[in-house]
């Protein structure tokens, strides 16, 4: 498989559709609170993503541990949750959690990916400094990414500056490439690895990656729940996961899911 | 080392050449010389100048490309 560039012209549909996400991301934060359930949040998602004519990317995605594919439209996942959470009716968010919220929509055949790590009511300064270091790891990797730099490079950076801060980078799972599909080439690891040093790749204009990094309160190993999808922490202490829709241009890169 | 990945990358069709073979244009203004991929063609799907197509491009001849697809 290789790795697509993409032109203007298709870069500027991944733009609305990074718009829509960014949009539907918002509201979700707007709307997130202590006695709110997770299941409310995937139904404001739903009908954000009807209203915009997109559709969204994780309803349906099969996974060869899971029996049933993805039910909905977000991923919810509280403290200890890495990545996957599974929207509930049952699930209420309350005061001193912290919930990652991971949306992804799909417009006019483009898509866009993004996620956040917020408080919920007032937290404890462990949990608000996971959150800070590792939207600061995000923004470390937005800014350092151009074209002509090496992933690798990008990559010994964030880890670094997550690990100093006495944090864990979570090796199971990478960003990725996205286009017309939610997950393309190239893997994008938030660590570096034999394997990163293999494939290393040059960042060019007009690639577009989903850059997500997962970090974690205590040790990096994780494992997935029996319901074949939410990924938790192994050691129970927490985890937090921001990500965005990049593109890669000459000198720098655009954030396609930007907040608005 | 290991062997280095193509890359994908939009293009305009400029002309039609014997044997299957365009000369297409990209985005930064390179023109290359491209062949239609054997599914394409096994699927007799039909390319005219003027068509946004995609191609993939070895890194090891940026002059060559193979279109794979058609938009």
């Amino acid at each position: 498989m290789a790795i697509t560039l993409r032109s203007r012209r298709e870069i500027e549909l991944m733009r609305e559709a990074g718009r829509v996400v960014a949009r539907v991301l918002s509201k979700l934060q707007e709307i997130a609170e202590p006695g709110i359930t997770t299941g409310q949040l995937d139904a404001v998602a739903e009908k954000l993503t009807a209203e915009a004519g997109a559709e969204a990317l994780f309803r349906g995605v099969k996974n060869p541990s899971a029996k049933r594919s993805f039910p909905a439209c977000i991923c919810a996942s509280i403290n200890e949750q890495v990545v996957h959470g599974i929207p509930s009716d049952k699930l209420v968010l309350r005061e001193g959690d912290i919930l990652s919220i991971d949306y992804g929509a799909r417009l006019d055949g483009y898509c866009g990916d993004a996620a956040v790590t917020i408080a919920i009511g007032d937290i404890d300064e462990a949990k608000r400094r996971l959150i800070e270091i590792t939207r600061g790891v995000l923004e470390l990797a937005v800014s350092s990414s151009k074209a002509g730099v090496k992933w690798s490079q990008i990559a010994g950076r964030i880890q670094h500056l997550a690990e100093s801060a006495g944090f864990s980078v979570v090796r199971d799972f990478v960003g990725h490439g996205i286009g017309t599909e939610m997950h393309e080439q190239p893997r994008v690891p938030n660590f570096v690895s034999k394997e990163l040093l293999v494939n290393d790749f040059t960042l060019a204009e007009g690639m577009i990656l989903a850059v997500e990094p997962m970090i974690n309160a205590g040790s990096s190993n994780v494992r997935t729940e029996k319901n074949g999808w939410t990924v938790v922490t192994k050691d129970g202490k927490c985890s937090a996961h921001f990500e965005h829709t990049i593109a890669i241009c000459e000198d720098g890169c655009e954030v396609l899911t930007a907040d608005v | 080392m290991a062997k280095r990945e193509a890359i994908r990358l939009e293009a305009t069709v400029v002309e039609a050449l014997p044997n299957a073979m365009f000369r297409v244009e990209l985005e930064n203004g390179h023109k290359v010389l491209a062949h239609v991929s054997g599914k394409m063609r096994m699927h007799y799907i039909r390319i005219l100048p003027g068509d946004k197509v995609t191609i993939e491009m070895s890194p090891y001849d940026l002059n060559r490309g193979r279109i794979i697809l058609r938009h």
